[in-house]
């Protein structure tokens, strides 16, 4: 497998949950008990009502496209030989919005309230990206 | 809360006016900008009690700017909010005065963002310099392939999808401020363009072509804030602040919708503070990183309902001579764009509202009250906003 020439995300104490159930195909997300609230991205406290009173939950991965941009002009290596991508901006069922890139498909035939869901690729043994293709 | 308007003045002013200065320091740029802008309020160094700077290229920029210009300021404030950061200096400065901290205050900037080649809007992760990811929000950001004008472009895109504003309506904004431009000798792309060249330009990240992104420049300037006492002895006629609001705005733990932006919650304090409405407004300076920049902060300053800046910035209505004229500079767009903005828009107010352009058509007739809305970051993800609303003495 070549080697990932993309940024890699740094791993803290308050999101290892998040990388590890992604590594095994499953996106997670965090819900208050004490507000009720979901959010995004995962922190140690909840960014709504401060408490600590968070979960971990299995989300369902489907979503709809909520925003997006066809890149066609990104310097980064990883990013520059990837040209024309899709950076999107995807609302999960749950409610809560995460960026993303829309994958498996041409840029041109990405809409606004597109119905999508969760693909992993493995960037390494350690990471796996969570991504977003048109649901089937 | 305390009168805050007319608390205190802008005195003096200096744009350096390089668009390319390989062979110049930041530090260099600034002190000769801090020199001149205080030659033009007729004061001198040791009236300076407050320094305020921002810099996403020089490292402790309040530290190393007062090293550099060996001064020994008993104010200092370093807020680095993005392009919009000189507005909230101007914020503090105004409060830091009224309060009786100090009576004199610069406020400076600049960049060689040109000469040293920063891809300032397609530079990816790289743009920052940052070798490794934070664990947050980085590290769920990042990995998409992040890039600033991606970032206005998707919401463009939002904002086209919900209320079908066009790719022509927002050409008209770089067509509006390039016309500026072409009065202003020092702007770096002088010549007029229209919405067919705009709207054909090369898409960088759709829906934003070349033409609706700003350039890249060198450059900076500073500003003298005095207190009321200061500025009525200087040599220039004082250039109130009337109203000052700041704002942030970003992902609300994933749940904001950030097709409303800063400018939303920092413009009601400004008005409220100065006492003035919409009508009032002579000119403004509006942020101009992209031409959805522009649209999106009308609207959220309350110039056109929501989704009615495509109509709102159509026919001329943002040209000299039309009904809000804005950016007579030839702003971000086409004048120069050093990596962060923001002290541009004071710098131009001032020269408009000390009527320095009289009897030339970059002249707003009458120039009165000016409305400055400075963005910093980025609308997709998180950004400052900060209001400033300045008067004719």
């Amino acid at each position: 497998m070549a080697e990932w020439n993309k940024p890699l995300p740094t791993i803290s104490g308050e999101t290892k949950p998040y990388w590890d159930s992604c590594r095994q195909g499953q996106l997670m997300i965090q819900k208050c008990d004490s507000c009720g609230e979901y959010q995004f991205y995962p922190r140690g406290i909840c960014a709504n009502c401060w408490s600590n009173d968070i979960k971990w939950h299995k989300a369902s991965g489907k979503g709809t496209v909520w925003t997006f941009t066809v890149t066609y002009q990104n310097r980064t290596p990883g990013f520059a030989e990837d040209v024309p991508y899709v950076l999107a901006l995807v609302e999960l069922e749950e409610g809560v919005r995460m960026f993303t890139n829309i994958v498996e498909c041409e840029p041109r035939d990405v809409k606004i309230g597109m119905e999508v869901e969760v693909t992993f690729v493995r960037a390494n043994d350690q990471i796996s990206i969570p991504y977003f293709k048109p649901a089937a | 809360m305390v009168d805050l308007k007319h608390g205190a003045a802008i005195v003096g002013i200096h744009e350096h006016v390089t668009r390319y200065a390989p062979d110049k320091s930041e530090l260099q740029i600034q002190g000769e900008s801090v020199i001149k802008a205080l030659e033009d309020a007729g004061l001198n160094k040791k009236d300076v009690e407050g320094l305020f700077t921002a810099s996403s290229s020089i490292r402790n920029s309040g530290m190393n700017l007062a090293d550099y210009l060996n001064m020994y300021p008993k104010y200092v404030d370093n807020t680095t909010v993005g392009g919009g950061s000189f507005e909230f200096h101007l914020s503090h400065a105004l409060t830091a005065i009224v309060a009786g901290r100090i009576n004199c205050a610069v406020i400076t900037y600049s960049s060689l963002a040109r000469s040293g080649g920063v891809s300032v809007g397609t530079g990816g992760v790289a743009r920052f310099g940052h070798p490794r990811l934070d664990p947050s929000p980085d590290s769920f950001e990042e990995l998409y392939g992040f890039t600033t004008v991606g970032l206005y472009a998707m919401i463009a895109q939002r904002h086209m999808h919900l209320y079908g504003t066009t790719s022509e309506q927002l050409a008209e904004i770089a067509v509006a401020i390039r016309k500026h431009a072409s009065m202003n000798p020092e702007a770096m792309f002088r010549d007029p363009i229209t919405v067919e060249a705009v709207v054909n330009a090369r898409v960088i990240s759709s829906p934003l072509h070349l033409l609706d992104c700003c350039l890249i420049s060198d450059g900076g300037g500073a500003l003298v804030v005095a207190s009321p006492e200061l500025a009525r002895n200087c040599r220039q006629r004082p250039v109130w602040v009337l109203g000052v609001g700041e704002a942030l705005a970003h992902q609300g733990a994933g749940q904001r919708d950030l097709i409303y932006i800063a400018a939303k919650q920092s413009h009601e304090p400004a008005f409220a503070m100065a006492g003035v409405t919409h009508q009032d407004i002579d000119m403004a300076m509006i942020y101009d990183s992209f031409t959805i920049t522009v649209l999106e902060t009308l609207e959220d300053l309350g110039f056109c309902k929501k989704g009615e800046g495509g109509d709102f910035v159509s026919g001329g209505r943002l040209q000299v001579g039309g009904e809000l004229p804005i950016n007579t500079d030839g702003g971000g767009l086409s004048s120069n764009h050093p990596g962060m903005r923001g002290i541009f828009l004071l710098l131009e107010a001032t020269r408009q509202l000390r009527h320095q352009f009289e009897g030339t058509p970059r002249q707003v007739e009458n120039c009165q009250i000016v409305l400055c809305h400075g963005t910093g970051g980025a609308l997709g993800s998180r950004h400052s906003g900060g209001t400033v609303i300045l008067g004719r003495d």
